[in-house]
């Protein structure tokens, strides 16, 4: 085991399957030489050779759509799309092809791509560079969408999601790269050396796809929450009095309903914190799912903290970001249903 | 696999490119057929000659006080983007943009135009606030993210928006301006109005798919828009090479039947005469026009950026068409218009003027230090009028 940050992770899980795998090829945005702009690819192309880690032109339909190709013809293609936001011109090949190829065909063809991409808020990047656009994905029968919250995770889902003969959209909260961030932006930058999934083997291991991780055990209220907003919602609940349990769900498609029924069961309360906008968030779903499974349980109604429907702003992004303290309120609120 | 011609460490080589003499390319008549103007995609449209001479057809015999305003742009430009760079390390910006080397572009081009024409520019063409006059205040204000920030804190840096300049809001996804600016040509021919209207994008987004709806429909509705590709060699540390298989950009306008011109970025004259050229058709109602310009990125892509770790740290040195305001400079001096002495003055001049725009920016607050604007705006113009889930959760949020 080593100390790693999720870019170093990434990209010791991305170097083992170009190892393992001979089918692997990597390409995208700045990639190649470079290393991409968040390094994540950095070292590959000298490593393994230009024809098997290379720059494209910038064309986000281009690289979704070769992919596909490549990976009906026996590839297994690993894209990055360089920012979440910037996935929208390949939203035609992503949700209409790649999606669909399988159950159009019969089972005849498919592509087993994965497509990384950093998500997310809290880098004062405005509305193009903060998204998270998971439901755009889960909407869409026939993709996996994946989004680690450590860099333990990030490198065994991530070298799953490779190995997956489904396509997988792979999120990477950027603001989690270089370390833990609870939402608290005045606090000094965090760094992923002292943190316990902060340890990651230089060796081959796989996480599978729709295991959800009980981050915080607790009694009285479930948080739901992936990527960022686990640490907010962990921090929200080391600071609350009362006994939370929060649910890192490290896959939204495949769900680990087994696991959040488990849990909303046992506290008969559930809070799900998402950065998204609220309208049609993912959050409606889980809610939807739990009012099915657990209503019987439940002591309080299901609540949401989540981003606000406006665009990502820019200078107002701590006002936008859900925070401890709107968590915190939350809690507060849903223990009042006694 | 493409690569370009010299990484870190290796000796820049520009000598793939073949550049024809200043004054060779004809100037067609405004009138022309496309077909009869197609060396011009693989030409080079430049009029200052290595004596510093404006030569051959395409020379806009600009008279001098015109000159020296477009030397007066360009100079502010470079010295506004390096006050706001320096600022960006201190923390009074999150993000920042330059121009260097590339000023020509925004102001030759915007200088040619009309107040009325409507701009669709890219991040790297903020120049032509300054050709039309805006308050370097205001321009700051949406830089520092202030409460007088006129898009109310909702952008990055260099994102501009300015309706009285006609300068449409700059988006960060690359290219999605450019076939807005073919609907914004169809909306003047619709109404019968004279003006054109005029778009940028750099080398790297010529590959994405709005590229080619730009051209197409300008092509096919024959729409009153000039579009061009700004050929700075660079896409962050993406070459050229890796971005065209290996023609001009200017050749893909043949294919859609458009006037394509290929012309020298570092040349104010002759982007300034390549542009009026383009106008005056489109104004005549003879369509569009399809421009690479071609130039040098000599700066990082962006503060987050370190060009270093992809190509060679001198290569604008050796760039063969040179610096755009040097060369703008040295053609003045040549015809007599212009001393070392007026330079250093107006170059103290602009300096105070950016320093002084400066401090009236900052009494409106800093990024770093606030105030921005209330949170209450956060919720305004999402949609014309606020919406029920919205006045909600502005509620919530106690503003
Ligand atoms: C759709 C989209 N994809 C990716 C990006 C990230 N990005 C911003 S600028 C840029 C390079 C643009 O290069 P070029 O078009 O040559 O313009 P230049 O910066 O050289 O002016 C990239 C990849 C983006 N902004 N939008
Ligand atoms: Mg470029």
């Amino acid at each position: 085991m080593v100390q790693m940050n999720i870019v170093q992770a990434v990209n010791s899980a991305l170097d083992t399957v170009l190892e393992r795998d001979e089918n692997v090829v990597i390409f995208g945005e700045d990639v190649g030489y470079f290393g991409g702009v968040f390094r994540c690819t950095d070292g590959l192309q000298a490593k393994y050779g230009l024809h098997r880690v290379f720059d494209t032109p910038l064309s986000e339909g281009g690289i979704a759509s070769i992919a596909i190709g490549m990976g009906i013809n026996g590839l297994r293609p690993v894209v990055e799309m360089q920012f979440a936001d910037y996935i929208f011109p390949a939203f035609d090949q992503i949700t209409n092809e790649l999606a669909k190829l399988r159950y159009r065909s019969g089972g005849e063809y498919w592509a087993p791509v994965t497509i990384r991409t950093p998500c997310g808020g809290g880098i004062r990047g405005g509305h193009y560079h903060s998204q998270s656009p998971e439901v755009y994905f889960t909407h869409t029968p026939g993709l996996k969408v994946v989004i680690p919250s450590n860099p333990y995770d990030a490198k065994g889902l991530l070298t799953t999601a490779v190995e997956d003969d489904d396509p997988v959209i792979f999120l990477e909260p950027k603001r989690l790269y270089n370390g833990p961030f609870d939402g608290d932006h005045t606090a000094a930058a965090k760094k992923w050396d002292t943190h316990a999934s902060g340890e990651v083997s230089e060796d081959y291991y796989r996480i599978p796809l729709g295991e959800a991780n009980v981050v915080t055990e607790g009694s009285d209220v479930t948080l739901l929450a992936w990527g960022t907003m686990v640490h907010v919602a962990q921090a929200a609940a080391a600071r609350s009095e009362t006994s939370c349990e929060v649910i890192d769900l490290r896959s939204l498609l495949p769900l680990d309903l087994e696991a959040i029924v488990a849990s909303v069961q046992k506290t008969g309360r559930c809070i799900i914190i998402h950065e998204a906008p609220r309208t049609s968030g993912y959050g409606g779903e889980l809610s939807a799912l739990i009012q099915e499974e657990c209503f019987w349980h439940l002591e309080a109604p299901v609540q949401r903290v989540t981003g606000w429907d406006t665009p990502f702003p820019h200078t107002l992004e701590w006002e936008y970001f859900p925070s401890q303290e709107r968590v915190m309120e939350t809690i507060s609120r849903t223990m009042e249903n006694n | 696999m493409p690569e370009p011609p010299a990484r870190p460490g290796e000796k820049p080589d520009f000598s793939q490119l073949k550049l024809p003499k200043a004054g060779e390319a004809p100037r067609p008549p405004v009138d022309g057929d496309a077909a009869d103007m197609r060396d011009l995609a693989f030409s080079l449209v430049s009029v200052l000659d290595p004596k510093h001479k404006a030569v051959g057809d395409w020379d806009p015999k600009l008279d001098a006080d015109t000159l020296r305003t477009g030397l007066r742009h360009m100079m502010l430009l470079r010295i506004y983007d390096d006050r706001m760079q320096t600022l960006q390390r201190t923390g009074k910006l999150s993000f920042y943009m330059k121009s260097l080397g590339e000023e020509a572009v925004a102001i030759a081009q915007g200088m040619a135009l009309r107040h009325e024409d409507i701009l669709f520019p890219s991040y790297r063409q903020p120049g032509l606030q300054m050709v039309r006059g805006r308050d370097l205040v205001d321009m700051m204000c949406h830089c520092i993210s202030n409460q007088r920030d006129n898009v109310k804190g909702r952008q990055m840096p260099v994102h501009y928006s300015w309706r009285d300049g006609n300068f449409v809001s700059i988006s960060s996804p690359v290219g999605t301006q450019f076939p807005q600016a073919v609907g914004a040509a169809m909306a003047f021919a619709y109404r019968g109005e004279e003006n054109v209207a005029i778009s940028w994008v750099g080398d790297g987004t010529a590959a994405e798919g709005d590229f080619h709806y730009a051209i197409n429909f300008a092509a096919v509705y024959r729409a009153p828009v000039i579009l061009n590709v700004v050929n700075n060699q660079w896409a962050i540390s993406t070459h050229m090479n890796i971005s065209t298989g290996g023609t001009t950009f200017a050749a893909r306008g043949i294919a859609y039947d458009l006037p394509s011109i290929r012309v020298d970025g570092n040349d104010f004259l002759a982007l300034y005469a390549v542009t009026q050229w383009a106008a005056e058709r489109a104004r005549q109602g003879l369509g569009a026009t399809f421009i690479e310009v071609f130039t040098y990125r000599a700066e990082a892509h962006s503060t987050s950026d370190d060009p270093t770790r992809y190509r060679p740290k001198d290569e604008w040195k050796s760039w063969p068409l040179g610096d755009p305001l040097e060369r703008l400079k040295a053609h003045l001096k040549a015809i007599g218009e212009w001393d070392n002495k007026r330079h250093t003055a107006l170059e103290k001049e602009l300096n105070e003027l950016v320093v002084k725009s400066y401090k009236k920016a900052e009494e409106y607050g800093t990024l770093d230090e606030g105030p921005y604007p209330p949170t209450s705006t956060l919720f305004d113009d999402v949609y014309k009028d606020e919406l029920p889930h919205l006045r909600k959760q502005r509620q919530q949020l106690g503003v």
